[in-house]
């Protein structure tokens, strides 16, 4: 070996044993019972009612873009809800560590968690919270969104879809793996250079953030290779550039951004490999390592990266502001334009996250002035928005209450970053909590706009709607929530509270620290209402049946065909004709028109290959943590051989034969209500017709005789 | 916006478009590929940015500098076998437009040939230095200086082995569509590290020589 190792290795466990299993540890060992627990009851579940064939066939094999998708979204909620476990920890912690007097137990001298543990629940929150959470729901639901969009019948490239998946669901194995087996980077989401060097971290806690880093980036990067190549290459017949449906673009503008600054992270942390493993001094304080390289390089990547997280956000409120508001998006052309305005300037501001490496006045200025040009798009698509909505017929659904909400936590968020782009404000501020807040603002943007199109799209996928009551009770606990715990974060910023504080020293933190706790308990309830809406709404499918056009104002193509959306997606691919297809159609009073001649469809078939290179991700990723070299290089040599197997083999696919279409066709018709009676009752009255239509006067829009509501 | 003012026709307008129009396999996959490139020279271009940081004079902290260990004519050796292995390999993509599976596999052999040499003078250059003790972990340059390199020599690695196995399936299968497409995949691979290189060569191996 070329690194002097502190402590024990040896050939064939490389540096695991079993005092390396936290089992003495208060908390992590009965979790990990828990964890058992749960998961032998539920393989005993699935063996017992059989359903292990049906699990195989039908999900871990799949190449279907939507199954994939909802897997993601399930892979994103529950590294949500486990992102949410560290968060309420570091709450409850700081409350209660809170003054000099603070009393501690567990082994802490304040509060509940030492320092070396406490380091690693805020390194793991943050990572899971943007890499694990945040990027697959997003990742989920263009995969699910994208190709109905487009008229598409699946991705490019299905096959790599699916292999996306697998490697980011080896990623979360390997994280939630550095809970139970040895201890996780105590660095913070993006490490600081030397201290992840071997010399100050000889655990392996820095060896699980690596690989877990590397095995994102790289599903990641074979998604935004999958999604541009769909939108440029799949599109229906008549789906111009100038008809594209807002998401699909800041969907495009974002796998652009992936696609391009994701290697840069995978250089930055294989930089930052290769010190730990091979000795280089890429980083080290000594031997002409450059401890700033790191830092540049990670935010390189990690400026672009939060815009690969807001701009498919933007594009979900973009989709459901003008359904609800009854009327088409507004400046369509400036809200693309500012998109990837957007994108282009996100890649030049990376140095506004430490203005305080002391770069001198020019530099400074030209990154200030950079970050300050971000808000000149960003305010073009909030007038946008707002002028969709001005004079339109409002309704207001959960799907709408996320969206607006989106748009408070928008404003907060840019407005502080506004703040926080002047180097002046920065130096005060900068590391203190008023980041955190200001971050968390916009990232809870993307969480609100992720709720917002789960409910919105749901219908779509699933064929049904979720309860809108229950969805508006989580919607106001959660955003009392909020409240309750970034308003006091924003003040004691102001006052000069460090970040990642394990001991907050300062007594006067401690009124603002318990409301903060408050805030944590309510967005429990919240979740607790999820979970209620989830059940009622399953409940309660049949009644809530949705049509083709689920929200009866919707306006892509994406609500033309079938709800649910059958796996081939349209029956018979559909001509687009104007930019808001289905609007269109309504409009024109063709909704009801059905195609006469069915042909014949092609699609990809299953294949268990992706799942296992998934595996073999995570394997090679657990044995290069540990250093056990013979299992990292069997299982390097075994996911190239499974690539040159699947190349030799290759996917003739299978066809579905044209009557078979057609009968599936008519009978998701049967079964689904009519599309053009306006569903929703609450709210104004809202009905099928677009605000500034005249159709329905014609009596052309209202074939089969829905009431007109316009006033 | 579309405005509801104007007719449409119900019995003329086209609303469903069918199978016909078809998606062209082999430009699908070969757009997916060239943005795989793409992301492959943001690899490269930070790796460069790395060795740019990492090339001040205190890089090296006082051990030795490119000026006193690089060998541009030895390196110049690679280069040429390097072009002289894509040039190989554009011959045997003129021999696939006829349909000549000989040509395309004695094409494809020549270009591993060569690409075998370039790999073996690297790495015969490697031993050279590490014979004077010249290593990743003498300093932050040179660490900067083998990753540069060798990140790229990983690269022609790999792409030697696939060009084993399009050898190989070239030998046992038609020119299917799959078949053609990946080595037209191969191709901008390879050209692409043929791309690098000569970034490589220019700003490692003679401005090192010559600062
Ligand atoms: C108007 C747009 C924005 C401006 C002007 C802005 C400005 C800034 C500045 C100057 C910082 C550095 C603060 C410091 O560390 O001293 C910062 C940090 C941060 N911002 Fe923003 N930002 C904007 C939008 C966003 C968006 C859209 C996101 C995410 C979706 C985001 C996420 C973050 C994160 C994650 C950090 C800090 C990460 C960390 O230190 O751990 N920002 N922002
Ligand atoms: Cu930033």
């Amino acid at each position: 070996m070329l690194v002097n190792l502190p402590g024990p290795w040896n050939p064939w466990l490389g540096r695991l044993a079993l005092s390396e299993i936290p089992y003495t540890n208060p908390i992590l060992a009965p979790l990990f019972v828990v964890v058992v627990v749960l998961g032998l009851l539920m393989v005993a579940g699935i063996t017992y009612y059989g359903k292990w064939g049906y699990l195989w066939k039908e999900w871990l094999t799949t190449v279907d873009h939507k199954k994939l998708g909802i897997m993601y979204i399930i892979l994103g909620l529950v590294m949500l809800f486990r992102g949410f476990i560290d968060g309420l920890m570091m709450r409850t912690q700081q409350a209660m560590a809170v003054g000099p007097h603070a009393s501690g137990m567990m082994g802490a001298v304040h509060g509940y968690l030492t320092p070396f543990h406490f380091g690693q629940i805020y390194s793991a929150h943050g990572m899971i919270m943007i890499l694990l959470a945040a990027t697959p729901l997003l990742v989920g639901i263009m995969n699910i969104v994208i190709p109905l969009q487009i008229g598409a019948r699946d991705m490019a490239y299905p096959y790599l879809n699916a292999l996306g998946l697998w490697i980011t669901a080896a990623a979360v194995v390997l994280i939630m793996a550095s809970l139970f087996v040895g201890d996780f980077a105590h660095n913070g989401w993006f490490g600081y250079a030397p201290i992840f060097e071997l010399a100050y971290s000889p655990g392996v806690g820095v060896d699980y953030w690596i690989w877990t880093f590397q095995l994102v980036a790289l599903g990641t990067t074979l998604g935004s290779i999958n999604f541009i190549a769909t939108i440029v290459k799949m599109r229906a017949p008549g789906m111009k550039w100038s008809r594209l449906p807002m998401f699909t673009w800041a969907s495009l503008s974002a796998n652009i951004i992936a696609l391009t600054s994701f290697p840069c992270l995978q250089v930055a942390i294989g930089l930052v490999a290769a010190d730990r493993y091979l000795g280089t001094h890429f980083f080290t304080a000594g031997f002409g390592g450059n401890l700033m390289l790191y830092t540049n390089l990670f935010w390189l990547w990690g400026h672009p990266e939060v815009y690969f997280v807001i701009l498919p956000a933007f594009g979900m409120i973009s989709e459901i502001i003008p359904t609800f508001s009854e009327k088409p998006l507004f400046g369509y052309v400036t809200m693309v334009l500012a998109t990837f305005a957007i994108a282009g300037v996100s890649w030049l501001v990376w140095l506004h996250h430490f203005f305080t490496m002391g770069m001198g006045p020019y530099v400074s200025t030209e990154f200030s002035v950079a970050t300050m040009l971000v808000g000149i798009p960003t305010g073009v698509k909030v007038f946008n928005w707002a002028f969709t909505m001005y004079r339109g017929r409002l309704t207001y659904t959960a799907a709408m209450y996320w969206a607006l909400g989106a748009l408070f936590l928008l404003l907060v968020g840019g407005l502080t970053g506004m703040m926080l782009s002047i180097p002046a404000i920065n130096y005060m501020v900068h590391n203190s909590v008023f980041v955190v807040a200001h971050f968390h603002m916009m990232l809870l943007c993307i969480v609100y706009a992720i709720f917002g199109s789960v409910i919105y799209w749901f219908p779509k996928v699933f064929g049904y709607t979720l309860n809108e009551a229950w969805g508006k009770v989580m919607f106001w606990l959660f955003s009392a929530g909020t409240a309750l715990v970034f308003i006091p974060m924003f003040m004691e910023g102001f006052m000069g509270m460090t970040r990642r504080l394990d001991w907050p020293f300062d007594p006067h933190w401690a009124p603002y620290l318990n409301i903060q706790v408050l805030g944590i308990l309510v967005y429990v309830l919240s979740i607790l209402a999820f979970v209620v809406m989830l059940y009622v709404s399953i409940r309660d499918r049949a009644q809530h049946r949705a049509a083709a056009d689920a929200w009866g104002t919707s306006r892509s193509l994406e609500w033309l065909t079938a709800s649910p959306v059958p796996f081939y997606n349209f029956a018979v691919v559909p001509q687009v004709n104007a930019r808001d297809e289905v609007a269109w159609r309504r409009e024109h009073g063709l909704s009801a028109q059905r195609a006469s001649h069915y042909d014949a469809i092609h699609m990809p078939n299953n294949t268990g290959i992706a799942i296992i290179i998934g595996g073999l991700t995570f394997v090679l990723g657990f044995a290069l943590t540990w250093r056990i070299w013979w299992l990292s290089l069997i299982s390097l040599l075994a996911i190239i051989v499974m690539m040159i197997y699947r190349s030799a083999k290759g996917d003739p696919g299978h066809v579905i034969p044209a009557e078979e279409v057609e009968r599936m066709d008519r009978e998701a018709e049967r079964t689904m209500p009519r599309a053009d009676l306006p569903r929703h009752s609450g709210g104004v009255l809202g009905g099928a017709i677009a605000y500034d239509s005249g159709a329905a006067g014609e009596g052309s829009a209202n074939l089969r005789g829905a009431p007109d509501y316009r006033p | 916006m579309s405005s509801a003012a104007e007719k449409v026709d119900p019995e003329k307008v086209v609303l469903w478009a069918g199978e016909h129009e078809g998606h062209d396999v082999i430009s699908t996959r070969t757009f997916g590929f060239w943005l795989y490139i793409l992301s492959d020279g943001m690899l490269f271009a930070t790796l460069f940015a790395a060795y740019g940081v990492l090339s001040y004079a205190h890089s090296y902290y006082t051990g030795p500098t490119p000026a006193q260990f690089v060998a541009p004519w030895y390196t110049f050796i690679q280069t040429m076998a390097l072009f002289l292995s894509v040039l190989a390999y554009g011959f045997s993509m003129t021999a696939l437009k006829h349909g000549n599976r000989a040509g395309v596999i004695n094409g494809l052999l020549a270009a591993s040939v060569l690409g075998v040499v370039f790999l073996g003078l690297d790495i015969h250059d490697v031993l050279r230095m590490f014979g004077m003790h010249i290593t990743p972990w003498t300093s932050g340059g040179l660490s900067a200086f083998y990753m540069l390199t060798q990140v790229h020599a990983a690269h022609i690695f790999f792409g030697l082995i696939w060009m084993l196995v399009m050898i190989y399936q070239v030998m046992r299968k038609e020119f299917t569509e799959e078949v053609i497409g990946r080595l037209i995949s191969l191709r901008m691979f390879w050209q692409f590290q043929a791309v690098m290189w000569v970034f490589i060569y220019v700003f490692v191996y003679l401005w090192g020589y010559m600062s």
